[in-house]
């Protein structure tokens, strides 16, 4: 059943490992219907799934759960990712029946709550960020960014301009940006950023003509700087025809403070797993809307929800789905991540209200700014500058074999998680630091003192740094081996023959 | 300030080290014309008054698990979820970590993954899993994108069965309209009745890849071994779409021979939540990993000679690759994979195959009883598994209409996606419907046909 690397120390057994035939966990009741004849040519030989009583599978469960680290444990600064504190009412909020055992292809009218719920949602973002219309179809931020870019094609499309094949990307950009415009065909063409962390305008004028489809944006951008000419940026490649779509991966620094409709972006996506504390949950599921501009508002993804009849005092008015008039047509089957992307992003606004959302971000960039003063004296801070709500520091010193991974590694010992790391990729070794508005002040300075306390270790001890770390259960990992053995599942693919 | 701990004294204490006087003037670099706008929200809301509101709304809804009888499926499956998987879900370990970019700190994630990875290769005998996608047809989007990069974009023909779900083909196209492919087979008029042989004639030497629903979005059951023989012989890659729970009891796509087999996870522990989140799996041979797409977790040893596990093959991928990343996939569905996870392990062999022959049971037994009504009649002759197209003698929008005063959903009206069948209902039956739900849909459509 095993395999190769079984020479290795197993601290938790595989759930296949585990697994003793006879054992029985959740049973069904015997059919209360006529046994149907089954066709026997048709059937599986056998099912090679483990056999398990509950307590042994939730045991299991709880032994890995302990092997991770999460935002309830402690201090999370992961850059652009938005780690904030994840509200536990929206746990039991999306756990309602109504909204957790409702059928998508639901007649309408046994389904008004959800389709309210929506409505109310697409309404709230829109004025959160200045957009004419939203769609909570896309499932996460690249699956927004996708859409995005077809939105775009669509425009430029509907108005016969088919020469414009160039995207421009900063070199700040994440690395979905250059991604899912290349998933539609077009080709990259890569912006550079000036001294200050702003997009530079010479380099953009340079590149701005008619084959221009348009420009992906963060703003504030990965370096956490919001761009002092963005105004200019957007007219530039407006005057080239070309449309600016925002990645909202950074929202969380501009909720209340300004929104991204107002200065002139045409689209834009919403990471509700990060503004809005959809909680990330291992690596999904995420939520990505997207609001456009008026002049794109025909093109999103089908369907929206719309209302079909006005209500009245005594009525309340009748919710549906509406197509728009030139559709890209659907992103995904059904209408998004409702339960627990919408749900939970309503209920976190709804108790957050205008005042409470601009708190938000006037204390995550206070936070940031704070470990900024905090760092900048030990770690060089290569454009330091009053950040939004993140910066990025360099995890290198002089004359110092440490690296950013070593610093990274390290912090784990202090029982903090990393910041991210080599992202963005035009700072060298970079750590990346997002603390969010849900930090005090207590953790904030002991984060900064056990990053203080590693840049001595580094000079002091630096194998401390080379081993980190060593305190946890698991040690570096040897990422090579994976990739070359390329044991993907629980037994060889050789053996793989008898399971099926 | 709803979750911001900061005391006023602290808030000032950081705003003196900063050197800045107030919040305000950490803002000087927006522009000031649109800085601070009004926003026009409701005022924010207590928990208290949020979780009456948000019951509230949910109440307004007419739900499967009490108000109504469900026998609506069309890719959204009612099934019984147990307690535990909920129970594992929710603890804060798991749903509150990132994705796992630090193995050292998130063995648990990673180890849950390669497990979800294990079982779902299982159930659908193909040799590896990613991490998971989106959903169903997301991952059927994304095996369009894998055959494209398979053949480096020579072959440009997609030839999809018009019985794959409506709204995957739809995504498919949604997903292709900037790769100048041609999307063949599903078109109005298709042949709904012959099953994969109707296809055949279609896969030439310019197909990349076919694409089949197993069970069909009808509910048929065909062994598509020999259809997938021929696709190979003119050279074209098989992607099934399948239903996980169907493969508790049948034949797996792997054993047909299919390239890569994808599906909606959603029957395997995720509530219906109105659509989503839930689960797209994705699974294919050895030999196409490098052009998958998606995370995926491998097996390797610590420094400490410790079993563990990483993202592998990181360098397909966007944050590496950019432009030439085999996708834009930056996430996965983690959380629900690991549901799905759960259900299977606590499920297990026995419960798994239990399941889906309590399906079968009953999708029979009500398919029996509704056939002997008058007008009312089994549409196709060949195997399903728990759904199935039932003809009706008026208009299926009615016939629902109807069943909706009963307090029963009825199925799904197929006369939506197919002119044709406008008096087609799909009828979808699992082993949350008891026979005397089944009966009272029985009851409920004669006396309709007596009105």
């Amino acid at each position: 059943m095993n395999n190769t690397l079984t020479s290795s120390k197993i601290v938790e057994p595989t759930i296949f490992d585990l697994s003793s035939p006879g054992r029985n966990g959740v049973s069904f009741p015997d059919p209360d219907v006529p046994r149907a004849k089954l066709p026997e040519s048709l059937l599986r030989a056998d099912l090679p799934l483990p056999e398990l009583a509950e307590v042994d599978v939730v045991r299991h469960y709880m032994r890995l759960s302990k092997f991770n680290y999460s935002v309830d444990d402690g201090f999370y600064p992961l850059g652009s990712c938005t780690m904030k504190y994840n509200p536990k009412i929206n746990e039991d909020t999306c756990r309602l029946p109504g909204y957790m055992f409702t059928h998508p292809l639901q007649p309408i009218e046994t389904v008004q709550g959800n389709l309210a719920l929506m409505f109310t949602l697409q309404e709230w973002l829109k004025e959160i960020s200045g957009f004419e219309a939203v769609t909570l179809q896309p499932a996460a931020g690249a699956h927004g960014e996708f859409t995005g870019v077809l939105i775009m094609r669509a425009y430029h499309k509907s108005r016969g301009d088919d020469k414009r094949v160039k995207m421009l990307i900063p070199d700040s950009a994440h690395g979905t940006n250059p991604a899912s415009a290349g998933m539609t065909g077009l080709t990259i063409v890569q912006i550079p950023s000036d001294e200050r962390g702003n997009i530079d305008l010479k380099a953009l004028k340079e590149q701005c003509d008619d084959t221009i489809f348009g420009l992906m944006m963060t703003n504030p951008n990965t370096l956490g700087m919001f761009d002092e000419h963005v105004e200019e940026v957007i007219q530039i490649v407006h005057d080239c025809g070309g449309l600016v779509y925002g990645d909202g991966a950074n929202l969380n620094a501009l909720l209340g403070i300004i929104r991204p409709g107002d200065i002139g972006f045409d689209l834009m996506h919403f990471n509700l797993h990060k503004t809005f504390a959809v909680p990330h949950g291992g690596g999904g599921p995420g939520s990505g809307p997207v609001g456009v501009a008026a002049h794109l508002a025909d093109f999103l993804p089908a369907p929206l929800v719309g209302v079909l009849e006005e209500g009245d005092d005594e009525t309340p008015p009748l919710f549906g789905f509406v197509t728009p008039r030139k559709s890209i047509g659907r992103m995904k089957a059904f209408h998004g991540h409702f339960g627990g992307g919408h749900v939970r992003a309503f209920t976190y606004i709804a108790m957050h209200g205008p005042d409470g959302l601009k708190d938000i971000s006037q204390y995550a960039v206070l936070n940031a700014n704070y470990l900024l003063a905090r760092l900048r004296n030990t770690y060089h801070v290569p454009y330091d500058r009053i950040c939004m709500h993140e910066f990025v520091a360099e995890g290198r010193f002089d004359g110092s074999d440490v690296r950013a991974l070593d610093i990274a590694k390290r912090l784990m010992d202090y029982k903090f998680h990393p910041p991210t790391n080599y992202f963005p990729l035009i700072v060298h070794e970079a750590l990346m630091i997002e603390p969010t508005e849900t930090e005090n002040k207590d953790t904030l300075d002991a984060f900064a003192d056990a990053l203080i306390k590693i840049a001595d270790e580094a000079k002091t001890q630096p194998d401390l740094l080379h081993n980190a770390p060593s305190t946890t259960q698991f040690g570096r990992m040897d990422e090579v081996k994976a990739a070359r053995e390329l044991v993907l599942c629980c037994w060889l693919p050789e053996d793989y023959a008898e399971k099926i | 300030m709803t979750y911001i701990p900061h005391s006023p004294k602290e808030r000032d204490a950081m705003l003196a080290a900063i050197g800045v006087k107030s919040l305000d003037e950490l803002f000087k670099d927006i522009p000031a014309k649109h800085r601070f706008p009004k926003l026009d929200l409701p005022p924010a809301l207590t928990e208290m008054e949020a979780a009456a509101e948000l019951a509230e709304l949910a109440e307004s809804n007419e739900n499967v698990r009490g108000d109504l009888i469900s026998f609506l499926g069309a890719g959204a499956y009612n099934h019984y979820i147990p307690a535990v998987v909920n129970h594992i879900i929710s603890r804060g370990e798991f749903y509150t970590a990132y994705t796992p970019y630090q193995p050292e700190i998130s063995q648990g994630t990673l180890q849950a993954a390669f497990e979800y990875q294990s079982l779902i290769s299982a159930l659908t005998g193909m040799d590896v899993s990613n991490a998971s996608h989106y959903d169903g047809a997301t991952a059927a989007a994304e095996a369009v994108n894998l055959a494209y990069a398979q053949f480096r974009g020579k072959r440009k023909r997609v030839v999809i069965s018009p019985t794959v779900h409506p709204q995957y083909r739809a995504v498919i196209r949604t997903y292709t309209q900037g790769m100048g492919l041609e999307v063949a087979g599903d078109n109005a008029g298709a042949d709904l009745e012959s099953g994969p042989e109707a296809l055949a004639s279609l896969i030439d030497e310019n197909t990349m890849l076919v694409i089949v629903q197993y069970p069909d979005f009808f509910g048929r059951v065909y062994d598509y071994s020999a259809f997938i023989e021929s696709a190979h012989g003119k050279g074209a890659l098989v992607c099934v779409v399948a239903n996980p729970t169907a493969l508790g009891l049948f034949k797996t796509p792997g054993a047909m021979g299919a390239d890569i087999v994808v599906g909606e996870g959603q029957p395997l522990g995720i509530p219906m939540w109105f659509g989503g989140p839930w689960l797209g799996f994705f699974t294919t041979k050895k030999s196409f990993v490098h052009k998958m797409a998606g995370r995926l977790v491998g097996e390797t040893v610590d420094n400490r000679g410790q079993r563990s596990y990483v993202l592998t093959l990181t360098s397909r991928e966007q944050h590496i690759k950019r432009e030439r990343a085999t996708s834009n996939i930056c996430t996965n569905q983690g959380l629900l994979a690991l549901a799905s996870a759960v259900y299977m392990s606590v499920l297990g062999k026995n419960g798994m195959r239990q399941v889906a022959e309590l399906c079968y049971h009953k999708a029979h037994y009500a398919a029996e009883r509704l056939s002997q009504i008058e007008g009312y009649g089994m549409c196709f002759p060949e195997p399903f598994f728990h759904e199935f197209v039932l003809c009706c003698p008026k208009p299926a929008a009615e016939v629902n209409a109807h069943l909706l005063e009963h307090g029963i959903l009825g199925g799904y009206d197929l006369g939506q996606d197919y002119p044709a069948l406008k008096n087609h209902l799909l009828i979808a039956v699992t082993e949350m419907n008891s026979k005397e739900d089944i009966d009272m849909l029985v009851d409920a459509l004669s006396e309709a046909d007596h009105e």
